[in-house]
């Protein structure tokens, strides 16, 4: 099977291109990258035609299929939530032609055969690629190692505890070293559990005005300040997470300069929403780390412009009604993203602070490059991983027509502009806007 | 005049005319429990539902005695005979009462935000009777008509709220309410007790009770949970009440016809001394005299009455 994508701007930081070209698509790879196949269209055709499937794709652009580096897939254990399946369905409408997914099921994937699990589910789905995160501590309970060597040959891609920190500075200077014996990443959720205890939102004027308890930005400062530095006394990598405040992003500017080995992501509510977004005791608005203030995002957005922040992923975190529909301080935390998260980061080019060459680095070629999986890339010989985005589809956000389990955003009803309108994966077609 | 709100949810939402139209209508509804029949036949035929979430002595009683004086049927639900034992969700036991179609739901909970949630989903008028540490508009609102009564006005009185501001609904319903009207409102505690940009609110703010006295119409003092000393909030009771309780020396820096007002129930000797809290210039029990007035005000006008 062959696909010719013809006639479309290919956006491709990795290489970098950007210019209208064409792309042959064969058994699953990228063949061929130049300007004009479809005019030899004869010649190639000549030799198999039947077997040819060409995309006119003009008006459109293709760029490396988006890799979602932080999700919450929920099964095993929170079925009710998400499942493999339909989280991989919201991934691939997304635009997202890769995941990877957070620990902290139930059981906690802790182990191989949790790991070789979601795999094979994953594999029977067959939409996107799914690449599973571990858990850093068995049981993701801050204590001791899970098995790094027997996780990794079962397919796991990075250590996580996700959800929640490691509050043991030595575990995690243990993880560290370890994973980086093995090449893998870890990743850092940065919160203190004694300075955010009982919060339920940003600590600031509006918690103060709704009297709701407080989540302070220095809980994940010292957090980031702490792994950063034990980063640099090991000499290893590390990958913060889901970056909130703007003290976070000023630790990861400096850390960056200082040649410190550490890369950060954020998420898609965090440079668009503030605190302002829970006025109303919207539970949706609930997330963890909290929306910050308006200082926060202009230095998130800053830190996405500069380069201090490597990744957008989108913490997508499902949760059923009823997880929400209680009181605001009993509500679970987070909120899902992966069929919002392109349309939010097309803002961003939209108002000037990326140009969707760094956009599609942010949400492709980086988390590739930190994961060290496959994608992020167009280039001759790559696996044939595709997101063709309609720049010009004006759409509405509607939570009913999502295809996760849950429902659970802030940003029903936004307008959006651009939208992923096909998903190939694998050189197959998995998603095509109806 | 009459009040076109569905629901007293807080201070906040509340114009200065709607709350003169309260508090005008409560010192109206004063007379009725003078009397020695005292009940009016005004509600009848009403229902009014207390749904208490967590404890509470003074502000239960205060809405049952104010319904049942307007003749409307009072019934009572707090947390441990309530399905929340049984696991029912707030809103699913919120629907449930509706079913049985009351007039009014008076609820308190410990959740800030809880009585929003029923306001939205119920038809029901909603009267908020303290959300966590949000608000607690009625304690405001007689807190406010006792010192209408007592000064003749409140606009441009010196009003000090001291204590543990952060976890204090009274407190965010008073500086709304009070400063909305015009009056000069000084908070002061600890900064362990102070949440932040609180002086966005419109408020000034001392870390030390003297400061905060002086030349005050009115010192408020706020309840101080013991159970916040774990949370290392303050080092320990004797401390506090040394350095933040109001007692016969620190008082002289008030006005000398300062009014002492606390929310309740006091802990004697440690916020407020005992001879202050039933010394010449307290108020406090008229303030549950006249918390009782403000929600019969709030009863009939949220019932569509007019004056």
């Amino acid at each position: 099977m062959r696909l010719l994508l013809r006639g479309a701007r290919v956006v491709d930081p990795s290489q970098p291109i950007d210019e209208k070209i064409d792309i042959l698509v064969e058994n699953g790879k990228i063949v061929r990258v130049a300007k004009n196949i479809y005019k030899s269209r004869t010649q190639t055709e000549a030799d198999a035609p039947s077997t040819l499937k060409t995309l006119d794709l003009r008006g459109k652009i293709i760029v490396p299929g988006l890799i979602d580096m932080h999700t919450h897939l929920r099964e095993p254990g929170f079925e009710y939530r998400e499942t493999i399946q339909t989280g991989c369905e919201a991934a691939t409408a997304g635009g997202f032609t890769a995941l990877a997914c957070m620990p902290n099921t139930n059981p906690v994937n802790d182990n191989h055969s949790v790991t070789g699990s979601i795999i094979r589910k994953a594999r029977e789905c067959n939409l996107c690629h799914v690449y599973p995160i571990a858990a850093i501590s068995r049981k993701s309970e801050g204590a001791a190692l899970a098995e790094f060597w027997d996780l990794k040959d079962a397919g796991a891609v990075a250590f996580s505890d996700d959800g929640k920190p490691v509050m043991n500075a030595a575990l995690m200077r243990r993880a560290l070293e370890y994973a980086a014996s093995l090449d893998m990443p870890v990743i850092s959720h940065c919160e203190d559990l004694h300075l955010s205890a009982g919060g339920v939102m940003n600590e600031g004027f509006v918690a103060t005005e709704l009297g709701l308890l407080g989540i302070p930005g220095v809980a994940e400062e010292v957090m980031a300040a702490r792994d950063i530095l034990i980063a640099e006394f090991t000499g290893t990598a590390i990958h913060i997470a889901h970056v909130s405040t703007a003290g976070t992003v000023r630790l990861i500017r400096e850390a960056k300069a200082r040649e410190i080995r550490v890369t950060a992501e954020t998420a898609p509510h965090y440079f668009t929403l503030t605190d302002e977004a829970v006025r109303e005791f919207d539970v949706n608005a609930k997330v963890n780390p909290p929306l910050r203030g308006i200082e926060d995002v202009a230095a998130i957005r800053e830190g996405l412009r500069d380069g201090t922040i490597d990744v957008i992923a989108s913490d997508h975190a499902p949760h059923a009604m009823t997880d929400k529909d209680v009181e605001f301080d009993d509500a679970a935390f987070g909120m899902v993203g992966l069929e919002t998260s392109l349309g939010l980061s097309l803002k961003l080019v939209a108002d000037g602070i990326l140009t969707l060459d760094q956009l599609i680095m942010k949400m492709s070629t980086a988390p590739a490059r930190i994961l060290k999986i496959p994608g992020g890339t167009l280039k001759t010989g790559a696996v044939a991983d595709m997101t063709v985005i309609d720049p010009d589809a004006e759409w509405t956000v509607d939570r009913s027509c999502f295809r996760s389990k849950s429902c659970n955003t802030p940003f029903h009803g936004w307008d959006m502009k651009g939208k992923a309108v096909m998903t190939i994966v694998g050189g197959e077609i998995k998603y095509q806007e109806p | 005049m009459r009040l076109t709100k569905k629901d007293l949810l807080g201070i906040k939402d509340l114009t200065v005319d709607e709350i003169n139209l309260i508090l005008d209508t409560a010192e109206s509804f004063i007379e009725v429990s003078t009397r020695e029949i005292k009940k009016v036949p005004t509600l009848r035929g009403k229902t009014i539902i207390n749904l208490f979430m967590e404890p509470s002595t003074r502000t239960r009683t205060s809405f049952e005695i104010a319904g049942k004086r307007l003749s409307a049927d009072t019934i009572n639900i707090s947390a441990s005979t309530s399905s929340v034992v049984k696991g029912e969700t707030l809103i699913d036991m919120a629907r449930n009462l509706e079913a049985m179609n009351p007039d009014v739901i008076v609820i308190r909970h410990s959740a800030s935000g809880a009585p929003h949630l029923l306001a939205k989903l119920l038809r029901q008028s909603i009267i908020n009777a303290g959300d966590g540490a949000h608000e607690h508009p009625t304690q405001a609102l007689l807190d406010m008509m006792t010192i209408r009564t007592k000064k003749g006005r409140i606009a441009g009185l010196k009003v000090s709220i001291v204590g543990d501001i952060a976890h204090s609904r009274v407190a965010r319903s008073n500086i709304y309410g009070l400063t909305r009207m015009g009056a000069q409102v000084t908070v002061a505690g600890p900064a362990t007790m102070l949440p932040r940009f609180i002086e966005r609110m419109g408020v000034t703010v001392h870390h030390r009770i003297e400061d905060a006295i002086r030349g005050a119409d009115i010192v408020m003092m706020l309840r101080i949970q013991t159970e916040r000393e774990q949370q290392n909030i303050f080092p320990s009771l004797r401390e506090y009440a040394k350095y933040f309780g109001l007692n016969r020396k620190n008082i002289r820096l008030a006005k000398d016809d300062v009014l002492v007002m606390h929310p309740g129930p006091i802990n004697r000797g440690i916020e407020i001394a005992p001879d202050i809290a039933d010394g010449p210039a307290s108020v406090i029990l008229e303030q549950v005299t006249n918390g009782v007035a403000v929600r019969m005000a709030l009863l009939y006008l949220l019932t569509g009455g007019r004056t």
